[in-house]
């Protein structure tokens, strides 16, 4: 009996794994033909059929540091705010349903909310700005959640000690609290961001370029971007070349990728030196 | 023991917890550069008590207080009292040894480099003071620079000690500072206490009765709240005067 669960237990670990290992074997295998120094450092040309992808690399790096600086600082702040400061009144638990369901809303609908505040209210057009805006409001209750968690996982006691030395509520927050929550707050910055890096229905309609082979002068100006991109050739235009296709998924997976494994390594650095 | 006026007079002090009454009118005299004692079993309010004095319930929502706590006559909760200066001259020592994250030199210096203290020869002069007065300096001054949950339980006690006493407090608040402790480490502590009253006006929840019998200058017995009898020196022990306290002290009851 116990062998006969075991056994459906360890397949159970193998139909996640599996499909993983298919998806990105597939895309590795079919796409590494297609990139090249010049796939990733030239302008497409030939109706994107053929050159490089460039500016949807770029654009996708522009948005991703975008949505960082503008969801980074509200959102670790919303968190301080809501772990170290408020009291628990009908204010914050209305705040903290908002931002629960704020979590389930589907991209799209980000992409709307942003395409009429950012692009139409506000006047910023179709840019990197609200773009990077749009993706920083839907990443906002990922990054919150997450860092008001670490910050509420570091013993109070800390908190009472700094006070009783004679710190001031801030003080404990800078030297004690932050310090120790920083693991688990970068974690929740990775998983936010990576979704924004990854995202293309929010950026649809309020930043994307169907073709653009130059690169942004400004923030005001709009991009490529490797996830629209990607859809692009793959729905929108005849006769693309499959390594293409698998070419730039494998450039996204790998940005993705590599944007994880940086933000894992400086985790385990901060993990590394807390000591308790 | 030379007569001065007392340290801290609590006068007609009451305090509640939402609807939980945790003191009901103390009055209470303590002397200064003396060891007092508040002892009872628990609940009974002493906690409640010691951290009233430095303000440290002001931490705590949904609270009513009503009386007066003067350190050296000046009513800690008027207004316009500086809070966080309150609490470097009153140090609070908890019931668990809680090293803060870091170093045993960096829990030292916490307290002093955020009151402002920036020269590197005040901050050295502090540590080494601070360790030595705690009792603890020769054990750890070769292990300044490693992490503070290295040291053992007893050592990480007085390292708590040390660094309440690295701001030169008046008053030291200690909440049973040995009940985590062995009877080997809980000696060094009492010793070192003993050293710290020729200095420093201490306030202590001792974590037995007998603890509280050996070093005691001023007893105070508390119960559900109430601060049953009070005297100086030891005879609360030996000849009480309140059938309550005789019970509690013989071992009858909590």
């Amino acid at each position: 009996m116990q062998r006969i669960g075991f056994v459906l237990l360890v397949l159970a670990a193998l139909v996640v794994v599996l499909p993983i290992l298919f998806v990105v074997g597939a895309i590795v295998v079919r796409g590494i033909g297609a990139v090249s120094w010049e796939f990733l450092s030239a302008m497409p040309r030939d109706g994107m059929k053929a050159g490089g992808i460039l500016p949807a690399i770029v654009g996708t790096l522009l948005l991703t540091l975008g949505t960082a600086l503008a969801a980074i600082p509200v959102g670790v702040g919303g968190a301080i705010y809501l772990s170290e400061y408020a009291a628990d009144i009908w204010l914050t638990r209305a705040i903290r349903l908002a931002i629960i369901n704020l979590a389930g809303i589907p991209s799209v609908v980000y992409g709307l909310f942003g395409l009429g505040l950012f692009v139409l209210f506000l006047q910023f057009g179709t840019s990197i700005l609200a773009g990077s805006l749009t993706l920083a409001i839907m990443t906002l209750p990922i990054i919150i959640s997450a860092a008001e968690e670490a910050l509420r996982a570091v013993p109070t006691e800390f908190r009472t000690v700094s006070t009783s030395l004679g710190g001031t509520r801030w003080q404990g927050i800078r030297y004690i609290v932050l310090p120790q929550a920083l693991p688990g707050i970068i974690t929740g910055l990775i998983l936010g961001l990576l979704r924004a890096a990854g995202e293309t229905a929010p950026i649809l309609f309020t930043v994307a370029a169907f073709f653009l082979p130059r690169l942004p002068h400004s923030p005001l100006d709009q991009t490529m971007a490797l996830p629209y991109h990607l859809y692009v050739i793959s729905t929108q235009v005849p006769g693309m070349p499959v390594d293409v296709q698998y070419g730039t998924a494998l450039v996204l997976l790998a940005l993705v990728l590599s944007m994880n494994v940086a933000a894992t390594l400086i985790r385990s650095y901060y993990r590394r030196r807390r000591q308790w | 023991m030379v007569e001065q006026p007392p340290k801290i007079r609590i006068h007609d002090v009451s305090y509640a917890y939402g609807d939980r009454q945790a003191l009901r009118n103390v009055t209470l005299d303590v002397p200064s550069k003396a060891v007092t004692v508040l002892f009872g079993p628990a609940g009974s309010g002493k906690t409640t008590m010691l951290r009233l004095i430095n303000r440290l319930n002001d931490l705590v929502d949904n609270t009513r207080m009503s009386g007066r706590i003067l350190l050296d006559g000046q009513d800690v909760y008027a207004p316009g009292v500086d809070v966080t200066a309150l609490r470097r001259r009153v140090g609070m020592v908890f019931a668990l040894p809680l090293p803060l994250p870091g170093t045993v030199r960096e829990n030292v210096l916490y307290g002093p480099k955020l009151a402002g203290v920036r020269e590197q020869s005040r901050l050295d002069e502090a540590l080494q003071r601070s360790l030595t007065q705690a009792a603890l300096w020769d054990e750890v001054k070769d292990r300044l620079d490693d992490p503070a949950r290295a040291l053992s339980g007893g050592q990480q006690q007085r390292l708590c000690i040390a660094r309440s006493l690295a701001l030169e407090p008046e008053v030291l608040l200690l909440d049973e500072p040995t009940s985590g402790l062995d009877p080997i480490s809980t000696g060094k502590v009492e010793a070192s206490l003993l050293d710290l009253k020729k200095e420093y006006t201490i306030i202590i929840i001792p974590h037995s009765v007998q603890q509280a019998a050996r070093v005691a200058d001023c007893a105070a017995f508390f119960l559900m709240g109430e601060l049953i009898e009070y005297r100086a020196g030891r005879e609360i022990f030996t000849t009480p005067c309140d059938q309550r306290t005789e019970d509690y002290v013989t071992g009858r009851f909590g």
